[in-house]
C-alpha cells in the first residue's frame, strides 16, 4: 500500500527537499516524515505556511512505497524517483566524459 | 559581430540591477513566488525538476572566444562544470543558485551577454542560420538583420504580454537551415528582379502540441519595411491572438482559426498605416549595423590546399570529419566546421566548461574568434581555412569533440526531458544515448546517409520531434515512459510535419523499432543516393507500417 510524503524545491538553491518529521526539509528522502493516515491536511497546511515563509517552493505530496528491506521511501512516479536521486538517471559534464571512455566502443566510434 | 553601443551597455546592466534587488527581496521573503515568477521568467529563470535552470540568450547563435569563455567560467563557478546547447541556439545551466544569479548575470554583462527574454510571453531571442555569413550559397548574411530586430524587440513596451511567445527566425539562403517555417515569424532573405534585398514572410508556424508549417503570407517584403511589417504581424496577434486558453494562444492558431488571407488582409491594412512612420529602415542604419558583420578583413581567399588531400588519405577518422563537418564557404579556400555535440553515447547539445574552453581556443586561433550554436544543438567554426583543418581537428580530437557525424543518424536532437524538466513526461537523453549507441559504427552511419532523429520528452515539442525525418515523441503511460514515432517530418525549405505511424513503443522497444525503421529504408530504398526522407516520402508509411507492426 502506497503512503505519502511532502517534497518541495528550496527557495535559495531550488534543490528538491522533502518535509522532515522535526517540520523542517531534508535533501534526502530517507529522512522524509511519513504521513500517517489523517495527517495528510495537517501536513499540507504546515507545508503551504512553510511556502508562504519563503522558505521552500510549491510543496505537493507523493505516493511512496516503502522499501521492503530498508525501509527507506521510493516514490511511485519515475518522475519523483528522478527527482528523489537529486539528479538526472545519466551522467553529466565531466562524468559523462568518463563514462563514455569506458564504453567498448569508444575508441573506434568517438571519431 | 555586433558590438554592444553605450545604450545597449546601459540597459543591459540596468536590467542586472533591477533583478538583483527582485532576488534580495524574494530571498529576503519580501516577494512571494506568484509575485516573482513573472520577474524570474523575464530574465530567463526557471525552476526545473532538480533545481533553478538559466537561459542565456546567444544573439543568432553567433558569439566569440571570449563570450565562450566566460560560459565556461562560469559553468565552473557557478553551475557543475558544464552547460546545455538548445534549440533556439541558447545555453542553459542547469543547477545555478537563485541568490547567485545576479552575479551571474553581471558577469555575463561584462562580455555583452544576456538573459533577457529568454522566456515569457514575449518575443524570443532572433535565431538564425548557423552558417551565416560563410555560406557559399547565401544570398546575404542574415545576422544584420537578426541583430535589427533584436533591438526592435527587446523591451518593447507593446509586447512585453503578448497572449503567448513569439520566436522569430531569418535565413539567409534558399537552403533553409534556420527552420523558419516552424516559427511563428519566419524571414527568408531574397533579392528581387532589381537585385534589392527583401525577404519571404512566413506568419504562423510552429511545433508543440498543435504542429502546424506556417502561411507565406508575402512573397517580397523590401529591407526597409522589416520593422514595420513586423511589428503589423505583432500588433494583429497581440490584439487577436487568444488568451483564453494557454495551448491556444500562440499566432498559429490565429492563422489557423482565422485563415492565412484574412491574417494577411489584418496585416497589411495595419502596415499600410504605419510603413511611412518612424520604423521604417534608413539604408544608413541598416549599412551600420551590416559593419558589425562584414567579413573578417584577413579572410582572404586562398588557394587549395595540395596537402589536405595526403592528409585526408592517411588518415580516415581526418577524412570522414572532413567529409562530414565541413560545409562550402563563401571564401574559397575556407569551410564552415561543425563541432559536434553528439559523442557515440552523449548528452546531445551538453558540453563540459574545458570543452567551452577548448573551442574558443580553436576560434581564436584558427577561426577568426568566431563561433555559433545550431538549432541541431552543435557548435560552427564558420570561418576555417583548409590550410588550418587538420590542426582545428587536432584539437577538437583532444577535446572530444571530433565526432564525423553531423547530419547522420546519431546527430540528434534532444531536449532535457524528465531528466531535467518540469514539464517533460519522459526522458529524451538516454534513449538518444542508446540509439546513438547502437548506431555508433561510423561506416554503418555513412551507408544510412542523412537522417535526422529528434527526440521531445513531452507534447511542447522542444526536440523538435515534429519535424525529425524519425520523430519520437515520450508520453506517460499508466505510470511508464513510452515513445510514439512520427516519420517524414522536416525544418527544411520543404518543411513537414511527421506523421504518427502507430502505437507507441517502451523504453525496452523503441531501439529496435528505430532500428527496424532504419533497416526498413535501406532494404526500399532505390538508390544509395536516395535519402531517408525520400524513400519515406516516395513510398509513404507502408512498408514502415508493416516492418514495424506486422501485416495488417
Amino acid at each position: 500500500m502506497s503512503q505519502k510524503i511532502i517534497t518541495a524545491n528550496n527557495l535559495g538553491d531550488g534543490l528538491v527537499v522533502f518535509l522532515d518529521a522535526s517540520g523542517g526539509w531534508t535533501t534526502e528522502i530517507a529522512e522524509s516524515r511519513i504521513i500517517g493516515t489523517g495527517e495528510l491536511d495537517e501536513a499540507l497546511a504546515y507545508a503551504k505556511a512553510q511556502h508562504d515563509a519563503q522558505i521552500v517552493v510549491e510543496p505537493y505530496e507523493i505516493d511512496v512505497e516503502l522499501h521492503p528491506d530498508a525501509g527507506i521511501p521510493v516514490p511511485l512516479r519515475l518522475r519523483e524517483r528522478i527527482r528523489a536521486a537529486k539528479g538526472p538517471t545519466v551522467a553529466y559534464g565531466e562524468a559523462e566524459l568518463a563514462e563514455r571512455a569506458a564504453l567498448p566502443t569508444a575508441a573506434s566510434a568517438s571519431r | 559581430m555586433y558590438r554592444y553601443d553605450e545604450f545597449d551597455h546601459d540597459f543591459v546592466q540596468a536590467r542586472v540591477a533591477q533583478f538583483r534587488d527582485q532576488v534580495e527581496r524574494r530571498v529576503g521573503g519580501e516577494l512571494t513566488e506568484d509575485q516573482f515568477k513573472p520577474l524570474r521568467l523575464q530574465n530567463g529563470v526557471y525552476l526545473q525538476l532538480h533545481a533553478y535552470m538559466l537561459r542565456i540568450a546567444v544573439p543568432y547563435g553567433t558569439l566569440n572566444g571570449r563570450q565562450m569563455r566566460r560560459l565556461a567560467d562560469i559553468a565552473r563557478r557557478y553551475d557543475r562544470g558544464y552547460g546545455h546547447f538548445t534549440t533556439r541556439q541558447n545555453l542553459q545551466f542547469n543547477w545555478p543558485k537563485l541568490s547567485d544569479i545576479p552575479d551571474i548575470l553581471s558577469e555575463l554583462a561584462e562580455v555583452e551577454m544576456h538573459a533577457i527574454q529568454t522566456s515569457g510571453n514575449c518575443i524570443r531571442n532572433v535565431t538564425a542560420d548557423h552558417f551565416a555569413g560563410a555560406a557559399a550559397d547565401e544570398v546575404d548574411d542574415p545576422r544584420p538583420y537578426a541583430e535589427i530586430l533584436r533591438q526592435w524587440s527587446s523591451l518593447h513596451p507593446e509586447f512585453l504580454f503578448l497572449p503567448r511567445k513569439f520566436k522569430v527566425a531569418v535565413t539567409g539562403a534558399d537552403r533553409d537551415r534556420a527552420a523558419i517555417q516552424v516559427h511563428d515569424i519566419g524571414l527568408q532573405l531574397k533579392r528581387d528582379a532589381a537585385g534589392r534585398i527583401g525577404f519571404a514572410v512566413y506568419v504562423g508556424g510552429g511545433q508543440g502540441r498543435t504542429p502546424m508549417v506556417a502561411k507565406k503570407i508575402r512573397d517580397f517584403l523590401p529591407e526597409e519595411d522589416l520593422l514595420s511589417y513586423c511589428e503589423a504581424i505583432l500588433r494583429v496577434y497581440n490584439l487577436s491572438g487568444r488568451r483564453d486558453n494557454k495551448y491556444k494562444a500562440r499566432i498559429k492558431i490565429l492563422v489557423h482559426e482565422t485563415g492565412a488571407e484574412e491574417i494577411t488582409r489584418q496585416v497589411e491594412e495595419e502596415w499600410e498605416r504605419i510603413k511611412d512612420g518612424v520604423l521604417r529602415l534608413p539604408a544608413e542604419e541598416v549599412e551600420r549595423i551590416r559593419a558589425y558583420f562584414a567579413l573578417p578583413a584577413d579572410l582572404a581567399p586562398r588557394a587549395a590546399d595540395p596537402s589536405l588531400a595526403a592528409s585526408r588519405a592517411a588518415d580516415p577518422d581526418f577524412d570522414a570529419f572532413v567529409a562530414r563537418n565541413t560545409h562550402p564557404h563563401r571564401v574559397p579556400g575556407h569551410v564552415s566546421v561543425t563541432v559536434s555535440l553528439k559523442a557515440i553515447g552523449g548528452t546531445p547539445g551538453d558540453a563540459t566548461a574545458d570543452q567551452m574552453d577548448a573551442v574558443a581556443a580553436i576560434a581564436e586561433r584558427f577561426g577568426h574568434d568566431e563561433i555559433r550554436v545550431s538549432h541541431e544543438q552543435n557548435l560552427i567554426l564558420p570561418h576555417v581555412a583548409e590550410t588550418d583543418l587538420r590542426a582545428v581537428y587536432d584539437g577538437l580530437v583532444a577535446a572530444e569533440l571530433a565526432t564525423a557525424n553531423a547530419g547522420f543518424i546519431t546527430d540528434i536532437i534532444a531536449c532535457p526531458g524528465l531528466d531535467y524538466c518540469a514539464l517533460a513526461n519522459a526522458r529524451s537523453i538516454p534513449v538518444a544515448q542508446r540509439i546513438s549507441q547502437r548506431f555508433g559504427d561510423i561506416a554503418r552511419q555513412r551507408e544510412i546517409g542523412d537522417l535526422k532523429i529528434k527526440i521531445s520528452g513531452c507534447i511542447n515539442a522542444c526536440g523538435h520531434h515534429h519535424v525529425g525525418h524519425i520523430g519520437i515523441l515520450g508520453v506517460e503511460k499508466k505510470g511508464e515512459e513510452f515513445y510514439q514515432i512520427s516519420l517524414g517530418g522536416s525544418g527544411d525549405e520543404n518543411a513537414a510535419i511527421g506523421e504518427i505511424i502507430g502505437r507507441g513503443f517502451s523504453t525496452e522497444e523503441i531501439v529496435d523499432a528505430v532500428e527496424t525503421l532504419v533497416d526498413t529504408y535501406l532494404a526500399h530504398r532505390s538508390r544509395p543516393e536516395e535519402s531517408f526522407l525520400d524513400t519515406y516520402r516516395r513510398l509513404g508509411q507502408a512498408p514502415f507500417k508493416e516492418a514495424l507492426y506486422g501485416a495488417a
